[in-house]
This record gives structure tokens, C-alpha cells and sequence, in this order.
């Protein structure tokens, strides 16, 4: 098992996480130009920053046209009719009931009564799944993979699985378009695209981006030859199903085709099939909704994370589902090994990463998941104290998000500090094949008072891995990590075999099977 | 099945919520309800006989109003039709007799007091449980004909694979809602008809059967007669009670002739060998089962290694890749199909765009076209090949000929075949429609071709389909007959031209004959779902051979391919520039009725897209080293660079 106390301090304040080399995390100045041999990797790959200032907050909060006009008494049967159609039954109830005309008596009182009760069951239904008295912006916050969604510039972010271009969805609902080959940077602008939780490319397509918002999910058909940066609200397509909303993750299938939708509101997850608008409903009652989806890269198999202290791992040939429930608290966020055979993922209240393991995917067993009995810790990131020339510093905690490269090589995690400790990604590298395996590597440090938002690896970076970082004050960074990779060996400039060496003392292994089985906390049932 | 009748029977029993727990278990044991219980699994089996008579897996669309009517009284669906009306009416005296109480017999002793001697006691009829009867009746038909009018008979496929008991699960909730929903508007349009028309039937069956109306019960034909809310109440859990099953029925069957069956790559033992993938689609068995090898096809290119392994083995003595020739030709038939059909619904739509009046001096020079030597040395040519009469792509040529090239070795390596003559880059007009080629041509796919008033393009279609096996031999005939342009034959040409412009001035007619744009387009599209499942398979195991495949056997046909997905796109892509085509799937409502049929043609665009994107993200730089004519590589290029 690793923890924290094997890491080397974190780099020293003031300074920023550059790159990997030689197997080790060089820190420098901000100003400070990578060596030269790196230099013409990350030429083209835009580095930017998006202050909050900059962005126009909304000018209005409500998508009524309510405040714009001089108030006028209506006739209550017309006011009625506007509640129904605003609000539903509840609205009209409750205008009936603060009537201040002379309505009938026992109209009047039962439509109070009727109201009463529609509160008490929508309390009691709160009271089940507390999630569900949250609003839905809270909610999404809550359940965001990102680390401040409410207050940070940056709510989004997600790189093409195949070219070098990315999409930042920002703070007043817009959602950016970086390319590295081109320098039109579309902007797109949508009525329904609001509070926007996630973003996904579509596998095996050019330019298809689907978008959670509060109410839908937007799928941008966006024509990457063309040179307009405000794409019509006619390039996506709309994808919404009652109850439905709001929808806080996604996840198309590698194999391109189909999207996954879920929503912490519905029990059921949506199979999309995005160009016939088609939806099936993967209704999975217990949980009280589905929060963070991940779909794993060879496409056999879907987490579903729930509000609820139980998460499910779908095999997606037949769609059925395996149910694990945890002990301490709802899963916060899993990621895939490349190969599909491993899920690590981290529950909310223990700073610690599980591992579950799956059988190879054949195809021939249909409807099995095939995981395992119990899944065991392989790291521990409970709080450790380093000691810096500057002082000491604690660094653990929860993880809030967590990513592996598609290499299978790093694993960038985001540990979210008690109060006493910081915010900081922590980077491990790691094997999946003969034996699983997780080493430290090191932190990565942004600009003084950045707080690490979202990470995300680039999908095809040659090299090595390449994490790109959204920091809370509006960064938008990449920290290559040069190596050769033990299945795809690839030119890597300088790489000197006597660096491996000097650390391989703060080596730890970790064998499934014999050293921790954690059946006390988490079993199958 | 035979649940469903007990099921239903509870339901019913549910009209008397007060003392139905006490009497629901004795209810169940009278000899009536038995028999009705018998009666109604009967009906379900008649429904169900007719749900897999009518199946359909590609929707047939009707085109024109008209064409719809004749749908609607054609024999075959009139017999659906009465069927289903007995069928209702049975159920609705099945419904009437479990419900007991007022409704349960035709005849009942009359209440009126009048007749003061009481010796004879008259007969009267009990017009509510007529009022059911017909009530069923009426729900039978309206059944039928929405079965018609949705394509309910259409088999839609599911997007995901799921256990059978899953998907009945998941859809039953809907179907109850739309049952009741449905059973709602049925009696308020019963109810209005039975207000204007009740008096018929009523009095056709009190004189046949000598029965009186009863003078002290409002008769139900009146305002009054009807504004009964218990018979309301009942009647709508009539039409419940009898939608509710029929539709587990149609349901039922549907996921049971859906779901995906395994057929064997290679055959274990010899008598086996017609139940083998490759020889299933190869032949030509009932639409059916070449949808589910197609599926099955998807589904092992997609899932299952060991399986994707036999497709790529080669024959044991000889080490010929059968399996995979097979496959791949068929795949590339049935697309190169769909090219062709394109091709010709574009032209359809090009012509239709630009009708003119012919002017007589126009028609009578029809000799302008580069000349009848062009088209025999033609016909001598495209002995295998078809006409295209206005390819700008002579690569197209290619790939539409693959039928007479017996191994796909010789796909491959067919490029720069004769067909870049200059007889096809010939004038586009060659084969208007005010050419004389239009009126006296014998082949009949040229015919199809003109703007026709009352031709559904469906039928376009579905003979559209065989043109690659057309040999064009009539070519070379057809043009000796067009030098000599009959007097007669510009006579009538005029005078048809005459009364269609005359016929088309007519509001009504137009309104009946007037196609409809999107349903032409869809009727094009209505067996996509084959094509969909062929790129899919083709793509997949394309890409899979990228590691599997271990003889190489893939490797020959990957030109043809090429050449067959980037020709479809080009033709595709061009379709969707076509005016009248919208560019987004119309909304779907999440209702039970399944109307994917619509909005096939964007799956197809969408996964012809992945399929092409697939084998060049696996392939990457090595297919620079395949054989493509330049402006596929170009379209390639584009591909691997992610723009297109």
C-alpha cells in the first residue's frame, strides 16, 4: 500500500510544477522556459488564463420574463392558468389558497390542505435522499467533479479524445473551443446551456461535443473546418426526458454511437442514441439517482456512482449491474485502467483509494460483470506532515477527483485538505500488468494561492502523459511528464537510467490478494 | 400468455372496488368467468397469429394520402380489420359478463309495469350491454387501423441489448399508461358516434331479435343516456381491459423476434452449413433473418474475440478465406445497394425539381444526344455495371459492380477499370424526362425515374434494389427506338402532360396525390437499420483486424471498403443537402409506439461517419499505403486529420 509519507515534499512556495523529467517533478520559476528538447512538445498546446473578472456574470438569474414587466393584477382563474402552466399543480394550489378574492370557503382551505400535504411528502421524500431538497445548483456543485464549481471561473473541462482541442466551460455558461491547430476559438452560446456539470467529446467523430446542463443535455455538432467563432444555437441538438434533470455526467461509449446520461434527481440512467434521439431508460430503483458515470476505455464496462452510500458497476454488452455498497459514504469519483480490468475509485469520508479488479472481458460470459468479492486499499492519503525549509506543511485528505492517463502510466488525484491542509493534486505512477502497482511521484504545485479545480490527462500525447490543470484562479496549465512507457517505448529526450535508480528506494508495492483485503468495509453482497 | 387473461380478469374485477376482495376468489371459480377467461386466451391467440402474419422489419411507407387510403382498404387489411373488430366484441362480452350487474346480458325481462296483467313478460333489450359490445367492436377496429397508420407491425430493434425480461419491464409501465390514455380518447369518440349513430344498430337488433326498448331506462343515444358516469367509468375499463393485453401480446412478440440470436460462423457438422452466418447472407432468406445475422454480425465484430477469430480463419484444406469473403461481400453488396438507391432517389428529387412543360419542338429533337454508337459501346461495357446517368464519380462505377467479381481479392484490384469512358461523363440531360428515352423505353427503372404523379417512391425502392443485377442489355435497344420518335407518341406525351397540369390545379386531388417529402425519404431509408448494422460489423472487424487478424486476410478487401464507405458518404453527404431534407431528427415522444423507423437516416449518417472514423483512427498513417483513387485518399487524409 502507498501513502503520502513515501511522497517527496511538496515543491517549495512560490514555485510551479513544471514538467517530469528523469523521474522526478522539476519545479521552477513561473517565467521559467522548459528545457529545450521539451520546448517543441507543448509549442502549440495553449496555455491560458481566464480571470473571473472577465467573464459577464449573468444580468438576470431568472429565465422569466416575469421582472421586466409592471406588475398587474389578473383575474385569479387567469392567474391560475399562468401557475399551472409556470409551476404545475403545486402553483396553482398555492394561488388559490393566498387568494385575497372571494373564493369559494372550502376551496380555499383545501387547496391549503392539499398543499400542506404535497409539502410533507416532498419531505419526506427529502428526508429519504437528502440530496433531493438541495436545489438543483447546489446539487450539481455537490456532485461536480470539479473542486469549487460554484465559485471558480472554470466549471468544465474536456480534451477530444483524438486531436489536440479542447472545451473549457466557464462561469457565466459559455463554453470555449481551443484548438492548437487553428486560432478561432468558437464560443458557444445556448438558451438551454446553463449551469453546464460536465462536457464529453464524442469518440471516433471530428467535432461532437455533449454538454450536461441544468435541464438537458446539449449535443454541439460543430464543423471544425469553419471559421465562426459564435456557432448557431441550430448546431446542437437537444436531448431532454422528463425528470430528468439536472443532469450532472456523461459518458459516450468508446465505440463511439451512445451517450450515458445521468442525473443525481432520476433513478434511471439514459442510454442515448444520440443521432436518432432515441433513449432507453436504465431504471435501477435504491440509491435515489446516479451522480458520476465512467465509462471505461475498452468500453465493456460503466461505474455508476449514486448519492447513496452504494454504487454499481454495469457491463455494457447486456446491461446489468453489479451493487456495491460501501460503508462510510457515497462514491465520489472512480477512474478506469486503460484495459478495463481495474477500477480505482474513493468514498466520500475516508482518505483512501480502493481497487477493485476485474476479470479480462471475453465477450463469451454475457451479462456477468465479473468483478471480484471485496475490493482492497491501495493507497492511503490520510493526513501526513512534511517538514520544508519554510516550515511544516499537512497535506491528505479526501480525493475529490481522480484521473488515469490513458497510457495507464500516472495517476493524478486531487486531494481535498481538512481545514488544516491545503488542496493539491498528487501524482502516482503506476502498472496494471503482471502485477498492479502504485508509486509515488510527486506533487504538483500551481501559481502561489491557485487551488487545483479540474484535471484531466491529453488522450494521445506521444511522450509520456500530459495532465493539463485548471487552477481556481482561472489557469488553464499542462505539466507534461516525459517517460517511455513500458508498452508504447518511445523517444524521450535525456532519459538517463541512473535518475530511475536513485528512486527506486521509495518503491511500494502492491500485490492484490495478499496484502489487504478490506472486507470490513466493503463487501459484495 | 396465460397470465394475462387472469391478470385482466382482476382488473375487471376491480369495477366493484367495495366487495371485490371478497368476491374476487368466488368470482374466479364461476363457470362464466372460466370460460370467458378460455374465450379471451383464444383471442389473445388470434391476435397474436395475426402479429406475426403482419410483422414487418422495414416499415412500408406511404407516400400520398392516397396511398394510405388504398393501405387502409386493401383486402388483407380489411380482414385485419373485421378480425379485430370480432375479436373486441368478443372481449367486450367477456368484460360485460365478469362485470356482472346491468351489463351482463343482451336481454332482460322488461321493468315496465304498464301491461297490468304480467302474463306475458315481455323481452326487452338491455341496451347497455350492446352499448359494450359495440363499444369493443369499435376499440377492435380503431385498433387495427392505428396499427396500420403507426406501422405498429414495424419491428424496431433496440439500441442496447437487454434481457428479454428487462425490456418487457421497462416498457410496461408505458404501455399501461398509454393504454388507459389511449382507452380515454376511444370512448369519447365512440361516445360522439354512438350519439349520431346508435339508433342503427339498436334497432337492427331489437327487430332481428324480437326484442322491445325498455320505455322507463333513457334510451343511450340521447344526451342524457350518456352522461352516466358508472357507464363511462365501465366502458373506459373495457377499453383497459382489452387494450392492456393486446398490447403485452404485441409487445411480447416483438422483443421475442427481436432479440438477438447466435448464429455459428463455421459450421460444426455438415448438415449445419445453412445455418451459418456467411451462407445467410449470402443467400437470400426472409427479410427477418437477414436482419437478425446482421445483428448477430454487429454484435460478435463488436463483443466476442473467439468469434471474430473464425470470421478471420481461413478453410481448412485449400486455406481460402471464406468466412470473411463471404461476410465482407455481402456487406459491401447490401451498401453499394443502398448507393445506387441513393443515386437514383437524388435524381428523382433533382428532376422533380425542375419539371417543365415540353415544348413540341423540343421533343421532336431528340437526336441531339451524343449519339446512339455512345450507348451501344456502352451496353457492351456495362454488361455488369449499371447506367448512372449523371456520375461525376466514375469511382462510383466500381464499387457498384462488385456482384459478377466473385472473390473479393478481385475488388481490390479493379481500379482503373474501362469505366472512366467518356460515355459516362456524358451530358446530364440524356436521360430527361423530356428525352423520348422517357415515354419508350422498355427497361422499367428508367421509367421510374420521371416525376410521377401517383407512383410512390416506395416502390422505387423496393425494385431499386435489384438494379445492380439488371444486365443492361435493353440499353443498346432503347437506343435504336429513340431515333425514331412516333407522332403518336409526342400526341399523347402532350396530352398526358395536359391532364396532369389540369389534374394538378385541383385542390382536392392535389391533396390526395401530392407526395409528401419527408415520408418519400423515409420510405428510402426504411431498411437503414441493415445498413447500420453492416457498417457497424464491417468497421469493427476491420478494426479488429488491425491485431487479430493473423493471415491477412483483410487486408485484400480493405480497398474496397475504402472505396464503398467513402463513396456512400459522398453520396450520403449529398443527400442531406437535398432541399426538404431536414438535417434533424424530428422529436421523439417517449411513447410506446415506436416511430425509429423516422429518424433511421441520421443513424445511418452518423454511423457511416464512425465506421469510416474507426478504421482510420486504428489504421492511422499505414492506410496512405492503400490503393485509392486520389480523391479518396484526399477524403482519407481529411478523415485521419480529424476534419470532416
Amino acid at each position: 500500500m502507498c501513502s503520502l509519507a513515501l511522497f517527496p515534499p511538496p515543491p517549495l512556495p512560490g514555485d510551479v510544477t513544471l514538467y517530469e523529467g528523469n523521474n522526478a517533478l522539476v519545479s521552477g520559476r513561473v517565467l521559467e522556459t522548459l528545457p529545450l528538447p521539451f520546448q517543441s512538445q507543448l509549442a502549440d498546446l495553449p496555455t491560458l488564463t481566464i480571470p473571473k473578472e472577465t467573464l459577464k456574470a449573468h444580468s438576470r438569474l431568472e429565465h422569466s420574463t416575469k421582472p421586466a414587466f409592471i406588475h398587474h393584477r389578473e383575474s385569479l382563474w387567469k392567474r391560475c392558468i399562468n401557475a399551472w402552466r409556470d409551476v404545475g399543480v403545486c402553483g396553482v394550489l398555492s394561488e388559490i389558497a393566498n387568494a385575497e378574492e372571494e373564493v369559494l370557503q372550502w376551496v380555499k382551505t383545501g387547496s391549503r390542505y392539499a398543499l400542506a400535504v404535497c409539502h410533507w411528502v416532498s419531505s419526506l421524500h427529502g428526508s429519504l435522499f437528502p440530496h433531493l431538497s438541495l436545489t438543483s445548483e447546489d446539487m450539481i456543485a455537490e456532485f461536480s467533479q470539479a473542486v469549487d464549481w460554484a465559485g471558480c471561473s472554470i466549471r468544465a473541462f474536456a480534451w477530444h479524445p483524438h486531436t489536440s482541442k479542447f472545451a473549457v466551460a466557464l462561469l457565466d455558461d459559455s463554453i470555449r473551443v481551443y484548438n492548437t491547430n487553428s486560432a478561432t476559438v468558437p464560443i458557444l452560446k445556448h438558451r438551454l446551456q446553463r449551469n453546464v456539470a460536465s462536457m464529453a467529446w464524442k469518440p471516433l467523430c471530428a467535432s461532437i461535443l455533449a454538454v450536461a446542463c441544468q435541464t438537458c443535455v446539449l449535443v454541439w455538432h460543430l464543423d471544425p473546418t469553419s471559421l465562426s467563432t459564435r456557432p448557431s444555437s441550430g448546431c446542437a441538438q437537444v436531448l431532454s426526458h422528463p425528470g430528468h434533470s439536472p443532469v450532472t455526467s456523461l459518458a459516450w461509449a468508446p465505440s463511439g454511437g451512445m451517450l450515458l446520461s445521468a442525473s443525481p434527481v432520476d433513478t434511471a440512467m439514459l442510454v442515448w442514441d444520440v443521432s436518432t434521439e432515441n433513449c432507453v431508460q436504465l431504471q435501477w430503483f435504491g440509491g435515489g439517482g446516479v451522480t458520476h458515470l465512467a465509462w471505461s476505455p475498452d468500453g465493456s464496462k460503466v461505474l455508476a456512482a449514486t448519492p447513496s452510500a452504494v454504487f454499481r458497476v454495469w457491463e455494457a454488452q447486456m446491461w446489468t449491474c453489479e451493487r456495491w455498497p460501501t460503508i462510510k459514504g457515497r462514491c465520489q469519483t472512480g477512474c478506469w485502467s486503460p484495459d478495463g480490468s481495474r477500477l480505482l475509485f474513493t468514498v466520500l469520508g475516508e482518505s483512501v483509494i480502493y481497487s477493485l479488479s476485474f476479470s479480462e472481458y471475453k465477450g463469451e460470459m454475457q451479462g456477468q460483470v465479473g468483478g471480484p468479492k471485496t475490493a482492497s486499499i491501495v493507497a492511503d492519503l490520510s493526513e501526513t506532515t512534511f517538514e520544508t525549509m519554510y516550515g511544516e506543511e499537512r497535506i491528505g485528505g479526501e480525493v475529490h477527483s481522480m484521473v488515469w492517463d490513458p497510457s495507464g502510466e500516472r495517476l493524478a488525484v486531487i486531494i481535498r485538505g481538512n481545514p488544516g491542509s491545503r488542496t493539491v493534486i498528487a501524482v502516482f505512477r503506476t502498472r496494471n500488468s503482471p502485477v498492479f502497482e502504485l508509486l509515488p511521484c510527486g506533487f504538483v504545485q500551481g501559481e502561489p494561492g491557485a487551488q487545483p479545480q479540474l484535471i484531466a490527462f491529453h488522450p494521445c500525447f506521444k511522450k509520456g502523459a500530459l495532465l493539463t490543470v485548471c487552477w481556481s484562479t482561472g489557469r488553464i496549465s499542462h505539466i507534461p511528464f516525459f517517460f517511455v512507457g513500458a508498452q508504447f517505448p518511445c523517444f524521450s529526450p535525456s532519459h538517463s537510467p541512473m535518475a530511475s535508480l536513485s528512486r527506486s528506494s521509495t518503491r511500494c508495492w502492491v500485490t492484490i490478494g495478499h496484502l489487504v483485503v478490506v472486507a470490513s468495509s466493503l463487501s459484495l453482497t | 400468455m396465460i397470465t394475462m387473461p387472469v391478470s385482466s380478469s382482476v382488473s375487471a374485477d376491480l369495477c366493484r372496488p367495495l366487495r371485490w376482495v371478497s368476491d374476487s376468489f368466488n368470482d374466479l371459480y364461476t363457470s362464466y368467468t372460466i370460460f370467458c377467461i378460455l374465450l379471451m386466451s383464444v383471442v389473445i391467440l388470434v391476435i397474436s397469429i395475426f402479429n406475426v402474419e403482419f410483422y414487418a422489419v422495414a416499415p412500408s411507407i406511404p407516400c400520398s394520402r392516397l396511398a394510405l387510403i388504398g393501405k387502409i382498404i386493401h383486402p388483407q387489411q380489411v380482414i385485419h380489420s373485421v378480425v379485430h373488430a370480432i375479436m373486441g366484441m368478443l372481449v367486450a362480452w367477456c368484460a360485460a359478463v365478469i362485470t356482472k350487474g346491468r351489463f351482463q346480458f343482451l336481454a332482460l325481462p322488461c321493468t315496465a309495469s304498464e301491461s297490468l296483467d304480467a302474463v306475458v313478460s315481455y323481452v326487452c333489450l338491455n341496451e347497455y350491454h350492446l352499448f359494450f359490445l359495440l363499444f369493443g367492436a369499435f376499440v377492435g377496429y380503431s385498433y387495427s387501423l392505428l396499427y396500420l397508420v403507426n406501422n405498429m407491425n414495424y419491428l424496431p430493434f433496440p439500441i442496447i441489448q437487454q434481457y428479454k425480461y428487462l425490456r418487457f419491464r421497462r416498457t410496461l409501465p408505458l404501455l399501461v399508461k398509454h393504454s388507459c390514455v389511449e382507452s380515454l380518447y376511444l370512448v369519447r369518440n365512440f361516445c360522439v358516434a354512438y350519439y349520431f349513430f346508435g339508433y342503427i344498430p339498436r334497432a337492427w337488433i331489437s327487430t332481428t331479435m324480437d326484442l322491445r326498448a325498455d320505455d322507463k331506462i333513457h334510451p343511450l343515444d340521447t344526451l342524457a343516456g350518456l352522461l352516466d358516469l358508472s357507464l363511462f367509468y365501465h366502458t373506459w375499463l373495457c377499453g383497459v381491459f382489452l387494450l392492456i393485453p393486446w398490447y403485452i401480446a404485441w409487445l411480447l412478440f416483438k422483443i421475442y423476434a427481436t432479440e438477438a440470436y447466435h448464429f455459428p460462423v463455421q459450421p460444426t457438422f455438415a448438415e449445419e452449413t445453412d445455418q451459418c452466418l456467411p451462407k445467410i447472407l449470402s443467400s437470400n432468406p426472409p427479410l427477418i433473418i437477414k436482419f437478425l445475422a446482421l445483428q448477430d454480425l454487429m454484435l460478435l465484430s463488436q463483443y466476442s474475440p473467439v468469434r471474430r477469430q473464425e470470421v478471420f480463419s481461413l478453410s481448412q484444406p485449400g486455406g481460402h478465406p471464406h468466412n470473411w469473403t463471404a461476410i465482407s461481400r455481402e456487406c459491401l453488396n447490401l451498401l453499394s445497394d443502398l448507393t445506387q438507391k441513393l443515386i437514383i432517389h437524388q435524381e428523382a428529387a433533382a428532376t422533380n425539381g425542375r419539371i417543365k412543360q415540353p415544348s413540341p419542338g423540343e421533343v421532336n429533337k431528340p437526336l441531339n444526344f451524343p449519339g446512339a454508337a455512345v450507348v451501344e459501346e456502352m451496353a457492351f461495357q456495362t454488361q455488369r455495371s449499371n447506367v448512372l446517368p449523371r456520375t461525376h464519380m466514375p469511382s462510383l462505377v466500381k464499387s457498384l459492380s462488385p456482384l459478377k467479381t466473385s472473390t473479393a481479392s478481385d475488388l481490390g484490384s479493379s481500379f482503373g477499370s474501362p469505366f472512366t469512358s467518356p460515355a459516362l461523363n456524358r451530358k446530364p440531360g440524356i436521360l430527361d424526362l423530356n428525352s423520348p428515352w422517357h415515354g419508350s423505353v422498355q427497361s422499367p427503372h428508367i421509367m421510374r425515374r420521371g416525376p410521377k404523379l401517383w407512383t410512390s417512391s416506395s416502390e422505387l425502392q423496393t425494385n431499386g434494389s435489384y438494379l445492380p443485377s439488371f444486365p443492361m442489355v435493353s440499353v443498346a435497344r432503347v437506343g435504336h427506338e429513340a431515333e425514331q420518335p412516333s407522332f403518336m407518341y409526342t400526341w399523347l406525351q402532350n396530352k398526358q402532360e395536359q391532364i396532369r397540369s389540369f389534374l394538378s390545379k385541383r385542390v382536392l386531388v392535389m391533396y390526395f396525390f401530392s407526395k409528401h417529402p419527408e415520408a418519400s425519404i423515409q420510405a428510402v431509408f426504411s431498411d437503414a437499420q441493415m445498413h447500420i448494422w453492416a457498417l457497424e460489423g464491417l468497421s469493427h472487424l476491420v478494426a479488429a483486424s488491425f491485431t487479430e487478424d493473423q493471415f491477412g486476410v483483410v487486408q485484400t478487401t480493405l480497398p474496397a471498403i475504402l472505396n464503398t464507405l467513402l463513396t456512400l458518404q459522398e453520396v450520403v453527404d449529398k443527400h442531406f443537402k437535398l432541399p426538404h431534407v431536414s438535417s434533424k431528427p424530428p422529436r421523439i415522444s417517449g411513447s410506446l409506439v415506436d416511430t425509429s423507423y423516422k429518424t433511421l437516416r441520421f443513424g445511418l449518417r452518423a454511423s457511416l461517419r464512425t465506421a469510416i472514423y474507426r478504421i482510420t483512427t486504428t489504421f492511422g498513417e499505414h492506410l496512405n499505403a492503400v490503393q485509392v483513387s486520389t480523391e479518396h485518399k484526399k477524403r482519407l487524409q481529411q478523415f485521419l486529420e480529424f476534419k470532416e
